[in-house]
């Protein structure tokens, strides 16, 4: 049996300690925000918080995070205290989305958001070289520019 | 695998043309379809894509694929202006799958239905997928969904329906119409200060019939159109609410993964299941025609399984073949052959032969995987006498034809399910790239629920269509004064784009040729198409052109471009945008390169250094694009900095190689992709020209990989021949001084 927290609901799973959480959240427990991108911690579509920090699920283990506080994109505003937004139950960065017009097709974007979530709350003030290194996810839309924007404004906030 | 009829049907058309003739048959009121079999309660569908309800609230059916390029919005834009919509109280649907919505009928449709403005008709025949323009299809791609669907079918239907309006009004307040006008979803009748909603009057006007040439608004009189509204799409991508084909779900959903064969065109020998079987939750090993694939509860545990199953595929002939062999045969086939002819002005041969100098380079691209964010999936549910199918599509109706011919039915026994794609450029046009509709399909059809098929990125990376690789031989001669009389290409086929090797440049005589590049290597369209390959070709030797001539390699271009101002006008822009001319940052070089492309006008310059490990560093790329005119121009800013970092990750980093007749790459780090922190700052000029709208899905792709590699000539003295730019060793010491 696993155990563990998402978005705030304990789920206790019959599956294999060696899941991959990517799978059990999407495939066992439903949620389906969270994507599947390489399946090797290369690309970041899968970037979920465990403890608030952002982590590649693709890669973690379901027994790496027994007894843990998993947050995924649905449970984003919920675990941030849903602040300064236009729209009820988005966090602050994903309005900043929303501002920037990052997405285009999206699909990394859940991952992308939860990257730079977890990454701004260690570095509140990045400088470009700091976003370079620490935002590592691959968008194919090519939204890097509006993320880079997007992030500054918030740190201006 | 059985024949596709829906393949049989594109090569009559293509022969015959005769196929045509049943589309006229949707005159004259394709709306009384729509509300016969999609309108309920108080809704109308006043045309086609326009449907009111008694609120006041308008549906606009968009009849294309959202893969990130803002299409939803966009078009949604062009109906809902013509009709002076309150943008407001607009609701944005995907259009169903079913012919009433194909798109590849619209142009001759609505034409007819319609009268199309004639001088769109001759753009209908450039599109880089003229299939669709004949089939029962609802594609998306070839930078078309605004330059056609949006200039001829949605506002015309936009049109049509704030026509259909006043004339109820003008029937119910017995006034004349010309006393009516139209504002934010009203008709006022201003005399007597008489005010109805479209809403109001949507019953009175869905029984009439449309207009036949329903007046299209001058571009002084838009409201909504030009302006840089927010796309509908975006909220539900930023809260994960936003659905893909991947995201399909069921309670009893079985999961499948598959192994191809890796030798593309081989066929599955032996299997072995034994050990997979017994692992939790497998239920079944499909073996098929040319792959097996595990179902199970879970995609993970298919997965693991899958690596169990000892398999083997038979031998064939290009178990041997790699990508030098594939050189060599481009090498001797360029050598051996003079191909078929592209274009021929003046004796490009007898110019050569008494040329007084003669300058020779040998270009080469490789092949490209798509590597589109969502790995291909497709979900189908196959119920004996009918299917439903989930899947990230950029042709719905082409899927669900797909579907039918696979599984043996009717098409109107398939339920398509249309969701957002995770990234498209020519990877999801079914018509041209199948595997996984159609493995996804018999593999359901053992089943009585739904199976998710699900390609790893490895199988999405090794079973592409990919983009070709291509060989192309140049030659330029040259006067004694050092004007260049004769411009002489031959490279390695096939065209897919007609044009996207010709240039813009009066050079008096041209010979371009093409030669069989025909390998196993299955190939597809890929973002821009021909134009990404030809536009690095082409703007990279007009640079070694300019640079033997002695010419600045801008003003070369412009000197060259006396009939082509709108090749020029964007050149100018972008150079005085950049400042080109003018004194950089020391060890900073720019390089230009200019192509149209799906009716666009794009120049691009890059700022180029080489960093501490001699790395080349792409800082700034500018940007002036001539796109006719803006619908949205945030979406174009956009569009424009998707595609110059698409073709800046081909050009720095993409490869896909062939070893042992397969592809060599799996996954993201043998297929590398620009991140956040090789992308570089992208400024976009938009030029304005009040031409047609051109395409912008793809336009902005094709000239980066010329404009970084013309950059690292000034900065090096190397001449970049062969992308990608990763494999080269590049040293400062030998920069060449701008003329």
């Amino acid at each position: 049996m696993a155990t563990f927290k998402v978005n705030g609901i304990e789920h206790i799973l019959d599956i294999e300690p060696e899941m991959p959480l990517l799978w059990a959240i999407r495939d066992e427990i439903g949620l389906t925000g969270t994507k599947f991108g390489c399946g090797i911690a290369s690309c970041g579509a899968c970037t979920v918080h465990i403890n608030g920090k952002a982590v590649r699920s693709c890669v973690t283990p379901v027994s790496a995070v027994e007894g843990q506080e998993i947050t995924t994109i649905e449970g984003l505003a919920v675990a941030l205290g849903r602040t300064n937004t236009s729209l009820p139950g988005l966090a602050a960065v994903q309005q900043a989305w929303i501002d920037h017009q990052i997405p285009q097709c999206g699909y990394c974007q859940s991952g992308m958001i939860m990257a730079v979530s977890s990454f701004l709350a260690e570095n509140p003030n990045p400088s470009d070289a700091e976003i370079d290194a620490g935002i590592t996810n691959i968008c194919r839309c090519g939204s890097y520019p509006r993320v880079r924007k997007a992030i500054h404004a918030l740190a201006n906030t | 695998m059985k024949v596709s009829r829906r393949r049989f049907i594109v090569s009559t058309a293509l022969v015959g043309g005769g196929v045509l003739i049943g589309y006229s048959a949707t005159r004259p009121s394709r709306h009384n379809r729509a509300n016969n079999e999609l309108a309920k309660g108080s809704e109308r569908f006043i045309t086609s894509f326009v449907k009111i309800d008694k609120e006041n609230e308008i549906t606009i059916f968009v009849p294309h694929s959202e893969m990130g390029q803002g299409i939803h919005t966009a078009l949604s834009m062009m109906a809902a202006d013509e009709m002076d919509a309150n943008w407001e109280h607009i609701k944005i649907e995907q259009a169903p799958a079913i012919d009433l919505f194909a798109n590849g009928n619209l142009i001759k449709g609505f034409a007819g239905e319609f009268g199309v403005p004639h001088a769109l008709m001759p753009l209908v025949n450039m599109s880089a997928f003229p299939i669709a323009e004949i089939m029962n299809l609802q594609i998306t791609g070839g930078s078309s969904s605004v330059r056609y669907t949006g200039e001829t079918a949605m506002r015309t239907a936009g049109a049509a329906a704030r026509k259909m309006l006043l004339e109820a009004a003008a029937n119910r307040l017995s006034v004349p119409i010309d006393e009516l006008t139209t504002e934010l979803s009203h008709v006022n009748h201003n005399a007597s200060g008489q005010s109805m909603s479209y809403g109001q009057l949507a019953a009175d006007a869905a029984l009439l019939e449309p207009p036949k040439n329903p007046i299209l608004k001058d571009r002084s009189q838009f409201n909504i159109m030009g302006r840089a509204i927010s796309r509908n799409d975006i909220p539900a991508k930023v809260d994960g609410s936003a659905m893909f084909g991947i995201d399909a779900h069921s309670d009893d959903m079985l999961f499948a993964a598959i192994k191809l064969a890796p030798v593309f065109g081989t066929k599955l020998a032996s299997v072995d299941a034994t050990e997979a079987l017994t692992l939790r939750g497998v239920k079944r090993v499909i073996e098929l025609e040319d792959s097996f694939a595990v179902v199970a509860d879970s995609y993970w545990r298919a997965k693991n399984a899958l690596a169990l199953v000892d398999a083997t595929f038979e031998a064939s002939e290009n178990d041997a073949i790699s990508s030098s062999d594939i050189d060599a045969r481009f090498i001797k086939e360029l050598a051996e052959n003079n191909g078929s002819k592209d274009k021929e002005v003046g004796d490009a041969e007898a110019e050569l032969e008494v040329a007084a100098d003669v300058l020779e380079a040998n270009y080469r691209v490789p092949y490209l995987a798509h590597a589109a964010m969502e790995p291909m999936n497709c979900t189908v549910h196959f119920k004996g006498d009918a299917a439903e199918v989930w899947t990230s599509t950029q042709d719905a109706l082409g899927t669900a034809g797909r579907v039918a011919s696979v599984a043996g039915l009717p098409e109107s026994k398939v339920t398509f399910h249309q969701t957002y794609c995770g990234g498209g450029f020519g990877r999801r046009v079914p018509l041209l790239n199948s595997n996984v509709i159609d493995h996804a399909t018999l593999i359901a059809m053992e089943f009585d629920v739904p199976v998710k098929t699900i390609f790893s990125r490895e199988d999405d990376m090794q079973q592409d269509h990919y983009r070709p690789a291509v060989h192309n031989n140049f030659k330029a001669a040259f006067d004694a004064n050092n004007n260049v009389t004769a411009w002489h290409s031959r490279f390695t086929g096939p065209i897919s784009v007609p044009g996207a090797s010709h240039i813009p440049y009066s050079i008096e005589s041209q010979s371009i040729r093409v030669v069989d590049g025909k390998t196993h290597v299955p190939i597809g369209p890929w973002r821009s198409v021909d134009h990404t390959q030809q536009t690095f070709f082409t703007e990279s030797f007009i640079d070694e052109i300019a640079n033997r001539a002695g010419v600045n390699p801008y003003q070369f271009r412009i000197n060259l471009l006396q009939d082509h101002p709108r090749h020029r006008k964007v050149l100018e822009v972008a150079a005085e945008a950049a400042g080109y001319g003018e004194n950089l940052q020391e060890g900073r070089a720019l390089g230009i390169a200019v192509q149209e492309s799906f009716g666009s006008f794009v120049a691009e310059i890059a700022e180029v250094s080489l960093n501490k490990d001699n790395q080349p560093v792409v800082h700034k790329v500018t940007c002036a694009i001539d796109c006719g005119w803006a619908v949205n121009p945030d979406i174009v800013e956009a569009q424009i900095e998707s595609g110059i970092i698409f073709g800046l990750s081909a050009a720095m980093y993409g490869e896909i190689t062939i070893e042992n007749g397969r592809v060599a790459q799996g996954n993201f780090p043998d297929y590398e992709v620009i991140r956040m922190a090789s992308s570089p700052k992208i400024e976009v000029h938009i030029v304005e020209s009040g031409g047609a709208p051109g395409g912008l899905g793809e336009p902005a792709t094709p000239p980066i990989a010329a404009a970084v590699t013309n950059a690292l000539y000034i900065l090096t003295g190397q001449r970049v021949r062969e992308l990608p730019i990763m494999n080269y060793e590049f040293s400062i010491g030998n920069p060449v001084a701008q003329v």
